[in-house]
């Protein structure tokens, strides 16, 4: 055994090299022989009956493939959870950047003027728009009442507390859309063949999921869909459910024209038509002790999922249990839905529901405070979970947990106490005001509730000829480590060098069903099993007497080519197993929701410019529990990273919509933060360990997302006095209220 | 790209006289490009109706600045790296040095110019208000010879000019007469970099026996073309600078703009803004 630790040091990543030499591969560097592009024509109107088709002037008609959803062999749907969402609309369309066909041809270049010389005529019904429009029901747009799932969470006896509350506080909070904005855009090239069946290669995070989704569109069984994910810049969430999407348009496509067929989306198509995070509305009524303890309370949360099911219901699920945070309630009633609009289809973005009702908590918490007397510090500690007490769920907290101690650590690190004296001096003077705000918050790793269990994960680990070590996983990588990370475990278990351990290519004909890489799970549940499968290659070359108890690396290689040499193939699998304490119930939506949950303080320190109203943010502290770090740097990057976007979603990034379309699909007009507008985010780790994943990391990937928007909101209302309750928070909104405010002498009169 | 690029047509001739001889045979049909930073967008959207464009980046005619003892000559085509990084222009012209700055990232600024900030007009052009402020004059050029026009004339509309069909902008003229001035300027944008002005300002102010002695005031993005507040100036032109003066500045400033709510900003903020900054513009005189 090699004496050095892998895990908890920074190694160099595995797929960095090529991506800074510019060697790596993503899906429009590869083109196939008699490849054909491929372009999509959308609705552009909300919700209608499609009337007739008619394919205009000026283009060479007979060059173009065209594919319609008569041409689908199989069922005409996106293969997910409520399989309502067609691949191709027929007849009607429920959204405005819906696909009705599909063109292609070997010039790309003339795919732009075909699609905008089709013309649709269409029969509009009326359309909603917004959560609000949706729960009126005056059009019932899907199901019974507009309503693709809802959630009942009740703890305790919520309907006897208030008569005994000293203090009853009520507030509303929303949150707005969030385009994911990866680096690389979305594309998908298809390949089909009678013989063969359908491969796909493309930029995506769940392989199984577009698998799944091909299955049921082109009628092919498992071994007959191949999907590859190619070097993926970038996802966030992004690139989680849509890509079946595109993948079923190239496959279409090929399958009509008996050639491959790539889609790449151009920025504007790619911000227009693919999914964004779920608006939200939070309503708080809560109910308090004269000393500030949270007696019950409810809550009610709203999310618009767009015009499809697609993976609403399981946002909302986070959504709800996270609607609690990182506090005790002995009594509460959460009631949580997710509502139908004529919008695109709102889906996975980092956070994942979290993000929206702890944004609603934690603005909640500072009015709280506010009501009752006490500061925002202090409010916290009165209600923070403890060891042996029960969350929302009524999920025991079995860690060491002390968020008392996590909190002051936050506060001392930041030097909170003396800014917020400073500020609140230094605010009488000049032309600008300064506030500092907090949020506590946590995150649960892993799919929710029985989620891990059904997808019952597998993951192989090979012993390879050479006598180095492969990593057989569906688990992607797209910028956030995850090559790297299950490398270094497989290495550390093994007590072999990181270079010695390779990852297979996310190919379904080469690597078992790992899970979808998505929900914090990658390190921690799909790691743990990386470990397990590790430990089954070397507990047989110890059975076989090839490996003694210990080793060298060497000696490791040669044991390993020696099994290879005498049986040939040589793999050790590992399937997810629930532990035996982890119980859930579905539909009273009780037990343990998560296996494991990251804990957070983060700390913003904002100005306001009270000549342009714009709010920056000077600092940020980040600390965070998520048990053993297994790479720092990565680990950082995850934070800061995370931290930069969520300083996005609070102050910046604002999607404009207008029936139902973005009007600003543009990076020049979505304004996403630059590095010119983002401060150093101070990153600091508590490790407590976690018994969960592989050794003892907790999901990290998300928490990030959560904590920014509240903490920083909360900083501009300490800097101004002026309560603000939804996001994005622009200098627009901060002049508005600042006008409503101060009964003004002229529209420029509030300085 | 949404374009096709089989539509287009690109020539590049070799000098400034064989461009205008090129636009003078057929008159409107080809489009200059320069950097190509304002063109381009529009080719990638599929939506630059011009078919022929005729190049003029770095046609060593239009790439110089020439400095004289009463004015500084600044070729059309000089980029905003050019401008940043011109001793003169940093030292007498510091509005149009900060223009550059903060127009675009840098990888926009070592392609867009001056030139093409000019013709493309749009009212937010971040360059404008500082050519207005410093009196700038054009040089425009055609077969038919050169003339000399004043920049404040130039824009007569959203994004209209008086530039003829067969001309091109060859220099933009500032006489060096601004070195005792207070200079402002700020850019309020939606982010710190790769923005597009809500609101930009650029003034220039000299405070003498305790009275502002001469201010120039121009915003972009208020108004369908880049504008100059020649009442606010006439306002608070021999006036000192008191609290009274900075709340009536504002007022005035406002009823001289025409801001309107568009995708990036809202008419009731561009005008507090507005205010906001000449009466910030002004405490600055009143300081200094
Ligand atoms: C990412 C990005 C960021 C940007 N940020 C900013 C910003 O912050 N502030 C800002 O003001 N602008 C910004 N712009 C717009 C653009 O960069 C500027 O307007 C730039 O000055 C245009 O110059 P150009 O040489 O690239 O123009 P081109 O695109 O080449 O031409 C623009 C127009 O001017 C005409 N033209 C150019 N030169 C001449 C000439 N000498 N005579 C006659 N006609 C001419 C062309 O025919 C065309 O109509 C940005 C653009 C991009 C792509």
């Amino acid at each position: 055994m090699t004496g050095d630790h892998i895990v908890g040091v920074s190694v160099p990543r595995k797929e960095g090299r090529d991506k800074v030499t510019g060697r790596a591969q993503y899906v429009d560097d590869l083109t196939l022989p008699g490849m054909l592009f491929g372009a999509t024509v959308r609705s552009q109107v909300p919700r209608s009956k499609i009337g007739k088709i008619t394919f205009g002037p000026g283009i060479a008609w007979d060059e173009f493939i065209v594919v319609t959803a008569r041409d689908i062999p199989g069922k005409n749907v996106i293969a997910l959870i409520a399989n309502d969402q067609p691949c191709l609309a027929d007849g009607v369309v429920n959204h405005p950047e819906e696909p009705i066909l599909l063109l292609a041809h070997s010039d790309r270049h003339l795919l732009p003027q075909a699609v905008a010389a089709v013309s649709i005529e269409y029969d509009q019904l009326p359309a909603l728009f917004t959560v609000e429009q949706s729960e009126t029901r005056s059009e019932v747009i899907w199901g019974s009442d507009n309503i693709f799932k809802s959630y009942l969470v009740e703890k305790g006896d919520v309907d006897g507390i208030w008569k005994k509350a000293d203090y009853i506080v009520e507030g509303e909070y929303k949150t707005g859309a969030q385009e994911q904005l990866y680096i690389e855009n979305n594309g998908m090239i298809a390949s089909f063949d009678a013989q063969q069946g359908m491969t796909v290669w493309g930029s995506l995070q769940c392989p199984f999921y577009v698998h799944k989704a091909l299955m049921a569109l082109c009628n092919l069984t498992a071994d007959k869909v191949r999907v590859v994910q190619m070097e993926t810049g970038g996802a966030f969430g992004g690139k989680e459910e849509y890509p079946s999407m595109i993948a079923a348009h190239a496959a279409l496509l090929a399958i009509k024209c008996g050639r491959p067929v790539k889609i790449i989306y151009d920025r504007l198509e790619d911000m227009a038509a693919t999914t964004k995070r779920h608006p939200s509305r939070t309503r708080h009524r809560t109910a308090l002790s004269k000393d500030g303890r949270i007696l019950g309370g409810e809550i009610e949360l709203t999310i618009d999922g767009g015009a499809y099911v697609t993976l609403s219901p399981v946002v909302l699920s986070r959504a709800t249990i996270h609607a609690g945070g990182a506090y005790y309630w002995p009594n509460v009633r959460i009631t949580a839905k997710a509502v139908a609009t004529n919008a695109p289809p709102h889906g996975a973005f980092r956070g994942f529901g979290a993000p929206q009702s702890l944004f609603a908590l934690e603005r909640h918490m500072d009015r709280i405070a506010q009501v009752v007397g006490l500061s925002p510090v202090e409010i916290r500690k009165r209600n923070f979970l403890q060891p042996g007490q029960m969350t929302t769920t009524e999920q025991t907290v079995r860690e060491p947990l002390d968020l008392v101690r996590l909190l002051d650590r936050a506060l001392e690190l930041s030097d909170y106490h003396a800014k917020k004296q400073r500020f609140a001096k230094e605010n009488e003077l000049g032309t600008s005001r300064k506030g500092i705000g907090i949020a506590a918050f946590l995150h649960g790793a892993g799919f929710t509730g029985s989620g891990e269990r059904n997808l019952s994960s597998v993951v192989g680990v090979e012993g390879c000829a050479d006598g180095t070590i492969k990593v057989l996983v569906s688990s992607t990588e797209f910028g956030q480590g995850t090559k790297t990370v299950l490398c270094q475990i497989a290495a550390e278990t093994l007590g072999l060098p990181y270079e010695n351990v390779e990852i297979a290519q996310a190919d379904t004909d080469q690597v078992p069903n790992s899970g979808p890489t998505v929900a914090s799970r990658t390190v921690m549940v799909v790691g743990k099993l990386v470990q397990s499968a590790a430990l089954g290659i070397k507990q047989t070359l110890m059975g076989s007497g090839l490996l003694g108890d210990s080793y060298s690396a060497e000696q490791f290689r040669s044991a390993c080519r020696t099994q290879v040499a005498a049986h040939g193939q040589f793999r050790s699998w590992a399937r997810y197993e629930a532990p035996a304490d982890v119980f859930w119930d579905d539909d009273k939506y009780r037990g343990e929701a998560y296996a494991a949950f990251a804990w957070a303080v983060y700390v913003a320190e904002a100005t306001v410019d009270m000549t342009t109203y714009n709010v920056s943010v000077d600092d940020f502290l980040a600390l965070q529990e998520v048990g053993k770090v297994l790479h720092p740097v990565l680990a950082r990057g995850q934070i800061a990273g995370g931290v930069a976007q969520g300083i996005g979603y609070t102050l910046y990034e604002k999607v404009i919509w207008q029936n139902g379309r973005m009007q600003n699909g543009q990076m020049t007009n979505y304004i996403m933060p630059t590095s010119a507008d983002l401060p150093v985010v101070r990153v600091f780790f508590e490790e407590m360990g976690n018994v969960h994943g592989a050794f003892g990391a907790k999901g990290i990937g998300e928490l990030p997302m959560d904590g920014p928007a509240p903490a920083i909101v909360n900083a501009v209302e300490d800097a101004l006095k002026v309560p603000f309750d939804s996001i994005p928070l622009l200098p627009e909104d901060v002049f508005e209220a600042l006008l409503a405010k101060r009964e003004p002498q002229s529209v420029g009169g509030v300085r | 790209m949404r374009s096709n690029p089989a539509d287009y047509q690109l020539v590049a001739p070799a000098s400034l006289q064989a461009v205008v001889s090129l636009l003078a045979a057929e008159p409107g049909a080809w489009l200059p490009i320069a950097g190509g930073t304002d063109v381009m967008v529009q080719y990638a959207a599929g939506k630059l109706p011009a078919r022929k464009l005729v190049s003029i980046w770095n046609l060593p005619e239009l790439r110089r600045i020439e400095v004289s003892p009463e004015e500084i000559r600044i070729g059309a085509g000089c980029t905003y790296t050019d401008l940043r990084e011109h001793e003169v222009v940093q030292s007498e012209f510091s509005l149009l040095a900060r223009a550059a700055a903060w127009t675009g990232g840098i990888a926009n600024q070592n392609r867009g110019t001056l030139g093409g900030n000019i013709v493309n007009a749009s009212p937010a052009a971040d360059s404008l208000p500082a050519l207005l402020v410093y009196d700038a004059e054009l040089i425009l050029i055609s077969v038919r010879g050169e003339r000399r026009v004043p920049y404040k004339d130039f824009h007569t509309g959203y994004k209209k000019t008086k530039l003829a069909s067969d001309e091109l902008v060859r220099a933009v003229c500032l006489a060096r007469r601004f070195s005792g001035y207070l200079a402002y300027t700020r850019k309020v944008g939606a982010r710190n970099a790769q923005a597009i002005s809500k609101v930009c300002i650029a003034a220039l102010g000299r405070r003498a026996s305790g009275v502002v002695e001469d201010v120039r005031i121009a915003l972009g993005s208020v108004a369908p073309v880049p504008l100059r507040l020649a009442e606010t100036e006439r306002l608070v032109t021999g006036k000192p600078v008191e609290p009274s003066l900075l709340v009536s500045a504002k007022r005035v400033a406002i009823a001289e703009i025409q801001p309107i709510d568009d995708i990036r900003s809202t008419a009731r903020y561009r005008a507090a803004v507005a205010g906001n900054l000449v009466a910030e513009f002004l405490e600055k005189i009143g300081e200094n």
